[in-house]
């Protein structure tokens, strides 16, 4: 029940005029004046990664005259209840941006019953039909970037091993290595993507000791998934290690190493949004894209980067931002030899079915148990 | 051999590296521990004090850029903290226990206060010894690559056994940790000894966390510490109050760290929460295996609260 | 117990425990107003902030006692057994293994199509009894083989722990939970609503209940009266013939159940599941609720609101005046550190003993 949302680049800058961005679908609040916005994020804002992106975001919204009041470090607990009824009563805050995965369930649905004037906009695509109007939900479809991320590192690879820190097996992180290992599997099929999960999101000691026995694995290529890449990326930088970014960009952490990377490009999404809100439009329930909605975005590729990866990746970029490329196109087996796609098969990005991926495809070495 | 075909054998490999490169901080943090409860004292502050020591070793590398200064700094700001839990543990009345936990929150309030501006930057890191040379496996050369601070600690851990059997400053220490009434009766301060004491603990916690933020993982964001302070305190139960006991548990629970990554490079993944707890596991059943109700832990300084 | 005494003694006795409490309040405030002039905030407009946030309001004031609420039972755990000379800081694994066992208990009986009070019923007594376990076997290590608490409790604390996250993501992931991993939640009739007339659950209410009769049990009963002397002197009380190791057990067990019930409530009231926010530090924040106490288990009640109140300004904080949120922390932590040193106060009896002699 999704849709897709398109937003360009050029209409961001045009300060979001009417029309092309948003196919509305029948829930939807609409606000006329300017509100004041609140941000609350799980960790600290400045860790290079998941939440330095959303605050990069609010930083954009902040720099168009709006309002913002930002709180950091909430725990998924009654804590970021109170943190948005504090917001709405004391600051009189009218949308809320509640970045972090865990505040959807139970936390942001109790407020958006509670308050039902206030619009939550919640990062994470869990928005189904039957929600409340005020409560919706968007997220980027990122594994586009990390396809191209793979068809980068493909080109640049000696020993064919790849390897990718994550923090724990659910289907958002499964489909971004699983992207990845696909992204580099296309350009060329005998590469192996080594997957080391290390329980949470931020275990500083834990990512340095996986990027290390990756690094003795003979892995050349790390990328990740955690709320913070920077120790990945440094601790890959010193083992010799190409690296691709992830949530933000970490070129200037390896000068040595760093390729590409995948981002978020909330500040693009979060002004445009804001602007629709003051002209009064009605918003998605479901607001998702990827690279040709600017919601995504890849790192400037670096001087490591040869022609020939940078041809392949604009090529399949331009797919992206085109008519489409669908990265989960069967057949597809998993590592274990079952088939999870089948032949013919087409899984394109708002296939729901997606969402719930449990497997690792072939060529990663791993298990998600 | 090659590199390709280590197979099965990059686990022990790995773990070696991984021992030596986790273990560091638990070396540093259950030597001074070591030191503070061989005085009659306990130190369950040197999280905070780890964990502001990271902060500001980071902090001072990053505006003088040399990391050693860094880890002076640390040493220092954690002698500050070890003087506050001394000064307040004097006062009649009061847990040592107790307060070290408030140091605990305090300290680490204080270094994410003041660490904010820092999580950004990079400070120049800790230089390594290449002892693998010898080898032509880059994985042993890799693994073999030994932080300068491991060396210092593998060092001093023979001389602080030696020092504290065979000097009369170890014997102080001692003294005063078994029976403060003896010590005060041959003319010795008690409160003045832990004070030392505990400050000398405090200094090794504090040089113990600059490791974390200035050479591994090597740098600084609020996350650093996953509870190495506090667990080095259990650890040195654990090593029943021997230095070099401490080394090689230091070395175990470091390893324990490193051996959940390895063990999944190779296709094992289950588990891994227990896994990262067996070390409490392990010391728990180590207490309770050589405790008895009626005497005390041998080796166990007599002035200690947590072994009365 | 005591012999009624003199009414002066009596005043004395209210007043003293007081005195030092408020001497490291107001030195904390000194303090803490210092740190935040240092880094450039006018400490009136800081301290009138959190005066809003923490009471300025209705809202506030419910921000505040649902943030107390779970603090009252896990500095039970901290406190109870302390009335023994027990000194337990595993409060954070209690209360999560308490969480963990009340959702398999409620969802076993749910399943089953029981009534909610009787689930909820459940709950508690599964939590309470896994919390119980827990910290009781710290009790029985003490006793039975001279492992000291402290170190035990923080062990079995860590083990805990471990033991909800490798449950929650492995035996009772709940195969829709998919980026989330969590255990199935709780039908939406089982979960435990609000007081009438608040926007607070009913765990306050459970807390406070818990604190009274923690105090009725300590103070007024013979029971109680016997576990204090364990307390002053383990020795003279095994002469005395009481039953020592059974009473740590007990004692230490009551502490653990009173954190359990914590995490029963933390996931039948707040989170609908059991995932791994439930190891959110109320554990941890609880010791300190219970040392700035004394131990006293009807001085929690004060404490934990002051500590509530500084956790739901600490936003406002933030919002505000753009300070870390480390800097509620940074309170903490003086004030903790403060109150241990004002123990070291002679009682204001004393003082005016020297200043009349």
């Amino acid at each position: 029940m999704s849709q897709d949302y398109r937003l360009s680049r050029r209409a961001v800058i045009a300060g979001m005029s009417a029309g092309a961005a948003f196919s509305a679908l029948p829930v939807g609040s609409a606000w006329a004046a300017t509100p004041t916005v609140g941000f609350i994020y799980v960790g600290p804002k400045d860790d290079y990664g998941y939440n330095q992106a959303h605050a990069a975001g609010a930083a954009a919204v902040k720099a168009m005259g709006v309002k913002v009041v930002e709180e950091e470090r909430v725990p998924e607990t009654i804590d970021v209840e109170k943190t948005m009824e504090s917001m709405i009563n004391l600051d009189g805050a009218s949308l809320l941006f509640p970045t972090s995965f865990g505040y959807f369930d139970p936390h942001i649905l109790k407020e958006a019953k509670k308050y039902p004037n206030v619009t939550f906009m919640h990062c994470g695509g869990l928005w189904h039909e039957g929600l409340p109007a005020n409560v919706h939900s968007y997220f980027g479809y990122i594994d586009e970037a990390e396809f191209l991320s793979g068809i980068v590192a493909a080109h640049v690879t000696k020993t064919k091993k790849f390897g990718f820190v994550a923090a724990k097996p659910i289907p958002q992180v499964l489909r971004n290595i699983n992207a990845f290992t696909l992204g580099a599997r296309s350009i060329d099929p005998t590469i192996t993507v080594q997957v080391i999960f290390t329980g949470d999101w931020s275990m500083p000691v834990k990512e340095a000791e996986a990027t290390n026995s990756l690094a003795d694995q003979g892995v050349d290529v790390v990328t990740c998934h955690v709320d913070s890449p920077k120790v990945v990326i440094e601790t890959a930088e010193k083992r010799g290690l190409f690296t691709t970014g992830y949530h933000a960009s970490q070129a200037a952490l390896a000068p040595n190493g760093y390729l590409t990377g995948a981002e978020w490009n909330w500040e693009a999404l979060y002004p445009s949004l804001i602007t629709d809100f003051e002209a009064g439009k009605t918003i998605p329930g479901l607001i998702r894209g990827g690279l040709k909605a600017g919601i995504v975005k890849t790192s400037p590729y670096t001087a490591l980067v040869p022609d020939a990866a940078k041809a392949k990746a604009d090529a399949v970029k331009a797919q992206f931002m085109g008519d489409g490329f669908v990265i989960f196109a069967g057949p597809i087996k998993d590592n274990k030899g079952a088939t999870v796609i089948d032949a013919g098969t087409m899984r394109g990005q708002t296939d729901i079915e997606l969402e719930k991926m449990s497997y690792l495809v072939e060529g990663v070495i791993g298990s998600t148990s | 051999m090659s590199a390709a075909s280590l197979g099965l054998w990059t686990v022990p490999i790995a773990v070696l590296g991984g021992a030596i490169r986790v273990s560091t901080p638990f070396l540093f943090v259950s030597l001074g521990e070591l030191v503070t409860e061989k005085s009659g004292r306990i130190n369950l502050g040197l999280e905070g004090t780890l964990i502001m020591g990271a902060m500001s070793g980071f902090g001072v590398a990053y505006l003088t850029g040399s990391p050693w200064l860094g880890v002076l700094a640390a040493g220092m700001v954690g002698v500050i903290f070890g003087a506050l839990h001394a000064a307040i543990c004097s006062l009649p009345r009061v847990n040592d226990i107790a307060v070290g936990i408030a140091l605990m929150i305090f300290g680490i309030g204080l270094a994410f206060y003041l660490g904010k501006p820092l999580v950004q930057p990079r400070a120049p890191t800790l230089p390594a010894l290449p002892l693998g040379f010898w080898s032509d496996i880059p994985q042993v050369r890799a693994a073999l690559q030994v932080n300068a601070l491991f060396i210092v600690g593998l060092v001093f851990t023979p001389v602080l056994s030696w020092a504290l059997a065979n000097t009369r400053w170890g014997l102080i220490v001692r003294m005063v940790g078994d029976s403060s009434e003896a010590a005060r009766a041959l003319g010795y301060s008690p409160i003045r000894v832990r004070l030392y004491a505990t400050c000398f603990g405090g200094f090794m916690a504090g040089v113990g966390g600059s490791f974390l933020s200035l050479y591994y993982p090597g740098s600084w964001n609020e996350g650093l510490s996953s509870g190495q302070g506090i667990t080095a305190v259990a650890l040195v139960i654990f090593a029943r109050w021997n230095p070099v006991a401490c080394f090689g548990a230091s070395l175990l629970f470091g390893g324990a760290g490193a051996l959940g990554p390895a063990l999944q490079a190779v296709g094992v993944t289950s588990g891994t929460y227990l896994l990262n707890a067996a070390p409490y596991f392990l010391t728990l059943l180590i207490l309770v295996l050589s405790s008895s109700s009626r005497r005390r832990v041998a080796g166990a300084p007599g002035e200690l609260s947590v072994t009365k | 117990m005591d012999a009624e005494p003199p009414r002066r003694a009596a005043l004395a006795r209210f007043i003293d425990p007081l005195a030092a409490p408020l001497a490291a309040g107001a030195a904390t405030v000194a303090l803490f107003g210092l740190f935040v002039a240092l880094a450039g905030r006018n400490p009136l407009e800081v301290y009138r902030l959190m005066a809003e946030g923490a009471f300025g309001s209705w809202f506030s004031w419910q921000n505040t006692l649902l943030r107390a609420s779970p603090l009252l039972l896990t500095a039970l755990c901290t406190a109870l057994p302390a009335q023994m000379g027990l000194v337990i800081i595993g409060g954070e694994g209690a209360f999560v293994i308490g969480g963990l066992a009340a959702i398999a208990a409620g969802l076993r009986m749910a399943d089953i199509g029981t009534p909610a009070l009787v689930v909820q019923c459940a709950m508690a007594l599964a939590g309470m009894a896994a919390g119980g376990a827990l910290i009781a076997l710290a009790g029985a290590m003490r006793h039975w083989r001279g492992v000291n608490e402290t170190i035990s409790s923080l062990l079995l604390s860590s083990i805990a722990i471990a033991v909800m996250n490798q449950v929650v993501e492995g035996p009772m992931r709940d195969p829709a939970s998919l980026n989330k991993p969590s255990t199935r939640p709780l039908p939406d009739a089982d979960l435990i609503g609000n007081i009438p007339g608040m926007d607070v659950h009913w765990g306050l209410a459970l807390g406070l209940i818990a604190c009274l009769l923690a105090w009725l049990l300590m103070r007024r009963t013979t029971f109680g009266f016997a576990a204090r002397i364990v307390g002053g002197n383990s020795r003279a009380a095994r002469m005395a013939g009481l039953p020592v190791g059974l009473m740590m057990v007990i004692v230490t067990g009551l502490g653990g159940a009173a954190a359990g019930l914590g995490g029963m409530i933390e996931v039948a009231a707040v989170q609908g599941d059991a995932n791994a926010n439930i190891a959110a530090g109320y554990g941890l924040s609880g010791i300190l609720v219970a040392f700035l106490a004394r131990q006293h288990p009807l001085a929690i009640i004060p404490v934990a609101v002051l500590l509530g109140g500084i956790g739901a300004s600490g936003g406002l904080l933030q919002r505000r005046l753009d300070l870390p949120d480390a800097a509620v922390l940074v309170l903490q932590g003086i004030l903790f550190v403060a109150l241990l040193a004002g123990e070291a106060l002679p009682p204001l009896s004393e003082w005016k003993a020297k200043v009349s002699r």
